[in-house]
């Protein structure tokens, strides 16, 4: 039986209390009005970036031009000048957008990215039941301790749903009917982008995932007290269950929640380059808080075969994830439809070093520390590789939300640092409390024996 | 001179390896286990050292790697651009995306079959070799272990026999 240790609680506690503060300032200092986003720019605007010269009226040039960067403005003001006014107006409330939605969209990032690991777990734990592997069972009360953070996660990230859905950010331009009304790409997919839709699928998906999550985590813990396997096949039919509606219940997560934002834009296998990323980030989280209750003297039994097969997992679906990422980026790198084509523009536009630097991360870096077989059986070796790849992860669903939403102001500053951190804290506290709350170790588990004696 | 080597046969993976370990244990030396199957955890019982295969396979892949980018960088780029899909070839970069198929394959197939063919060299397997096996059913259905006798046949045989053994010969190596 583990004991949620005072040190991390107050750790827990402190992250969300620090990040909570974070985030109500970063809220508290978005701009209110045009006029304020647009001094916002100049006083921040060091680079002379040609966005913000090109909204920048004509009074605000001048100051930038004493700022030294006569050539750039030179080129922007006779394009600026080509614009007529409506235009210009249309620039300014964008960039007001954008700068109200930087808050929002960081914290939508760390809430969805908290949830996405989980939801990984899930559908590891959900594998290894339907499979009924004989290698996992001592590891099954850490993936329900992860999986816990469904529940609290998913609350969250519903809140933060309904509030933009009733206009307190425009995270989703699809849900402005101003927007739609002059767009008619998006009236055409408004029989499935419309705001109660979207909030009633939400609330299905986290439905069958946290259904799933409480029912499978009776039966495990059922199964302590149970001299038959009945709780044991309940739990493999339930999970063989929920694998199917999980694939598609994740798919259409992934529209939604994610593919959304760029409402033009669409790719057939964002789906499963969603998936990749939660899972690697999920198995990752696995393996970092086995090694974290095994260091602590828990979890005797399990042995460096497990934290080897963990990170083979890690190292082979870090590659998955890549291939998906190339296999979407050349086939439309290569045909260059611009409709297609505009979502990596943006990214290689704006974001190239944060974005080519979430590639390496999540492959070069992986491939190269996990690729020697000895080094998977190295503990910290291990540990240093998941922090790499959940950073990159991290940075992965970052690159999804941003340029769509915040576009060429986003950075990652205070706002997004306060809101890792709370999502982190409150995850930590769920999963060690949910970890707390039950045995560690199964009983009565068919497979537990294997799993104990288990050697790769 | 011939040497004179004792040949323990088992019908079983489980009693063989159960076998190894007890005459590892009474400081044997083990020349050889010919089996029907690969059995798992077989090399570390019997001491042997860990293969260096895995090295080899990375080196060879970065060969093929090497290869695919002077290849495609002389055929592509240098010898004959062409303009494919309105993407002029004038930089290896910035056509990148286009070879990263060729590239990831050929790594792969330096990889395996110049690991394939290390392993064949290694183990001194070619076309037309006599096969090294002392026993027939090493290819069927026993397992058969190999151990030079020295002075020692009759306390050799009788651990052998008390490992549960179904057949022991002795018989003059010639090589």
């Amino acid at each position: 039986m583990y004991t949620f240790s005072k040190r991390l609680k107050t750790f827990a506690l402190v992250l969300m209390v620090l990040g909570a503060l974070g985030m109500a300032l970063g809220l508290w200092s978005a701009p209110k009005t045009v006029e304020q986003a647009k001094s916002m720019v100049v006083s921040h605007d060091t680079h002379g970036e040609a966005e913000s010269h090109e909204v920048a009226p004509a009074d605000e040039k001048q100051v930038v031009v004493i700022e030294g960067h006569e050539i750039e403005v030179g080129g922007q003001s006779s394009h600026a000048a080509s614009t007529d006014e409506s235009h210009t107006a249309d620039h300014d409330t964008h960039l007001l957008h954008q700068l109200q939605n930087k808050p929002w969209a960081a914290i939508y990032v760390a809430a969805l990215f908290a949830l996405m690991i989980s939801l990984g777990v899930l559908a590891f734990y959900g594998i290894n039941r339907a499979a009924q592997a004989g290698w996992s069972p001592l590891l099954f009360r850490v993936m329900e301790g992860i999986t816990s953070y469904l529940l609290p996660g998913g609350i969250l990230l519903l809140v933060i749903l309904v509030l933009t859905s009733l206009h307190f950010n425009h995270l989703f331009v699809w849900m402005d009917p101003e927007v739609v009304a002059h767009d008619e790409l998006i009236q055409g997919k408004s029989g499935f982008l419309n705001v109660p839709g979207f909030l009633i699928r939400s609330v299905i998906y986290l439905g069958i995932w946290i259904g799933y999550q409480k029912l499978s985590r009776k039966f495990s813990l059922a199964e302590d007290n149970d001299s038959t396997t009945g709780s044991f096949v309940k739990n493999f039919r339930l999970s063989a269950a929920f694998l199917v509606l999980f694939l598609i219940s994740e798919s259409m997560m992934s529209w939604d929640w994610i593919m959304s934002v760029d409402p033009h834009w669409f790719s057939t296998l964002f789906g499963w380059y969603v998936f990749a990323s939660l899972f690697v980030s999920g198995i990752t989280v696995i393996a970092m808080v086995t090694i974290y209750l095994k260091s602590k003297g828990l979890l005797p039994d399990v042995n460096d075969s497990h934290i080897h097969d963990l990170a083979k997992f890690m190292f082979g679906i870090s590659v998955f994830w890549t291939y998906l990422w190339f296999s979407q980026f050349m086939l439309i790198w290569y045909s260059n439809i611009p409709e297609e084509v505009t979502y990596f523009v943006t990214r290689i536009e704006d974001f190239k070093v944060g974005y080519f630097g979430m590639i390496a991360m999540n492959f070069l870096l992986p491939l190269l520390l996990l690729m020697n077989s000895d080094y998977k059986r190295l503990n910290w070796l291990v540990v240093m590789a998941g922090i790499v790849i959940l950073v990159g992860h991290y940075f992965d669903v970052y690159h999804m939300i941003m340029p769509a939403t915040v576009g060429d102001q986003a950075s990652f500053g205070l706002t997004e640092l306060a809101a890792v951190a709370f999502f982190a804290g409150l995850f930590i506290f769920v999963v060690f409390t949910s970890i707390a709350s039950a045995p560690i170790t199964p009983k009565n588990h068919p497979l537990i024996e294997e799993s104990k004696h288990f050697h790769y | 001179m011939a040497n004179k080597v004792i040949h323990a046969l088992y019908n079983d993976d489980d009693i063989l390896m159960m076998a190894v370990k007890k005459v590892r244990a009474a400081h044997h030396h083990i020349d050889e286990v010919y089996c029907p199957f690969p059995v798992h955890g077989l090399d570390k019982a019997m001491g042997l050292a860990p293969t260096r295969i895995a090295i080899a396979a990375f080196l060879y892949g970065i060969v093929g790697l090497s290869v695919a980018i002077t290849m495609m960088n002389f055929i592509m780029i240098q010898d004959w651009p062409q303009d494919i899909g309105g993407k002029p070839s004038f930089s290896y970069l910035e056509n990148m995306p286009a070879f990263v198929p060729i590239m990831f394959e050929l790594t792969v197939f330096f990889a395996a079959h110049l690991m394939v063919i290390t392993f064949y060299m290694r183990s001194r397997l070619w076309p037309f070799k006599k096969a090294e096996n002392p026993d027939v059913r090493s290819t069927d259905d026993h397992f058969v272990m190999e151990i030079s006798v020295h002075d020692n046949e009759e306390s050799l045989r009788a651990l052998l026999e008390e490992t549960g053994a179904v057949e022991i010969n002795i018989s003059e190596k010639h090589s």
